[in-house]
């Protein structure tokens, strides 16, 4: 964090640039937090952060799950807690919400290019009935081979399907687009 | 408790998707192949999911600091307000794909509909769920045709829990003067207006899995009153085990 950001030099600054700056200083300690079953993407990348309010010298962030029953989303809580902690918010709430409900779609452009380095095709965008009951056209994250065979609907985690690349033989993990 | 019928619908819809969720999730450990072990208790981490929402909407609409635990742990069989359906014992693979596709059928459409419900609560909770349904008709939707369409055996068995279940899904369109009223008001969904989008997802299916569908027949009622059959018991005594022999024990 570059030192005019910092807490000390925010005193005394109007209150809408105390703000603005606190808000600033909020997002990045998010920005930090990562989805513990997907360790390469932040919630930003995700965009289960949904936003950040600031009154006064609180903070609160909302977040809304992936699935009903992401394991994940207490975790997440709980370190967004902290990031925010350490940022120096001595107040600060963490809310979830349910609407609107999350997709795929709202994954970052950033945060797509993160999974298929990782080795997780990302979800195709526009998620739709279309896109979930159509045929599925992807490739393989490693070689690119689009001969590929679906092994199992549900993956390691609710968000995962687990595919197999017939040309390089080895298994992959699809984001499912909800 | 109180008679107050957004209480009871909520409980309705929560209590279904628990005890779904649960049996789901007693295959863990035993299913047939790796896949559908992760499948099923996917399945069942979704429903558990949709349940937690639905029991912290119930506790605030009781107002009497309930949370959902107290909801899923502390009520003895004649307070649960589940469908009939989900308590019926697992029995075999074909048996539980059945009667999840059957429900699933149903399920999915019920979402939707209460993705327009009045209740902004209800209506949010309906949005999430509608897009695990869809993921979950689609993965029984195929189980079923290949099984109904694979062996002997396993065509057997699935003309045989075909006719098992088939009498637990009159239930499913049922409502009563608790919906009535909400009916009324926007806030849920009248069951029966469904039945052309069950049948549209069960039909061609069960063609493609070469079962006939059964006749409506007799069909069985009551665990949206609280009349319960002797499963239900089982699946508590389980489930609630940990909270009934240490009171309010947490991790």
């Amino acid at each position: 964090m570059r030192e005019h950001e910092g807490p000390d030099t925010e005193d005394g600054a109007a209150p809408e640039t105390r703000t603005r700056a606190l808000r600033k200083r909020a997002l990045a300690a998010l920005k930090t937090v990562h989805d513990p079953e997907i360790p390469v993407l932040t919630i930003a990348d995700l965009g289960i952060l949904r936003e950040v309010k600031i009154a006064g010298e609180s903070v609160e962030a909302v977040i809304t799950p992936t699935y009903s029953g992401c394991p994940a989303m207490n975790m997440i809580a709980v370190e967004a807690d902290i990031a925010l902690e350490r940022a120096g918010f001595r107040s600060r709430k963490i809310t979830t919400v349910l609407s609107p409900a999350w997709t795929t779609d709202w994954m970052s452009e950033e945060g797509r290019a993160k999974l298929l380095k990782y080795g997780i095709v990302p979800p195709t965008k526009s998620s739709s009935r279309g896109g979930l009951f159509g045929k599925e056209t992807l490739s393989c994250p490693r070689c690119g081979s689009e001969a590929v065979e679906r092994i199992s609907e549900f993956g390691s985690t609710a968000c995962k399907a687990l595919w197999r690349c017939k040309t390089c033989r080895e298994p992959f993990d699809q984001f499912k687009c909800i | 408790m109180s008679e107050d019928a957004l209480l009871v619908y909520t409980l309705r819809l929560a209590d279904t998707a628990l005890i779904n969720g649960h049996r789901l999730s007693e295959w863990c450990g035993h299913a047939p192949v790796l896949e559908e072990e992760l499948a099923l208790a996917n399945l069942a981490l979704d429903l558990i999911g949709q349940a937690r929402s639905l029991y912290a909407y119930a506790g605030v609409i009781e107002g009497e600091g309930r949370g959902e635990d107290a909801f899923a742990y502390l009520r003895d069989v004649m307070q649960y307000r589940n469908l009939l359906i989900v308590e019926r014992p697992n029995g075999d693979f074909a048996t539980t794909i059945l009667r999840q596709f059957l429900l699933s059928a149903f399920m999915h459409p019920f979402w939707e509909a209460m993705t327009g419900s009045t209740d902004a609560t209800l209506s949010a909770i309906a949005a999430k769920a509608v897009k695990e349904a869809a993921y979950h008709l689609r993965h029984c939707r195929e189980w079923t045709v290949r099984l109904g369409d694979g062996t002997a055996e396993s065509h057997r068995r699935m003309e045989e829990a075909l006719a098992e279940e088939w009498p637990y899904t009159g239930e499913l369109f049922e409502s009563d003067e608790v919906e009535h009223v909400l009916i009324a008001s926007g806030i849920a969904v009248d069951p029966a207006t469904l039945k052309g989008k069950f049948d549209a997802n069960v039909d061609p299916v069960l063609g493609e899995a070469r079962l006939a569908r059964p006749h409506q027949g007799w069909m069985q009622t009551g665990g949206r009153h609280g009349r319960h059959s002797e499963h239900l018991g089982h699946v508590l005594a389980e489930l609630q085990y940990l909270q009934r022999t240490y009171p309010g024990a947490t991790w």
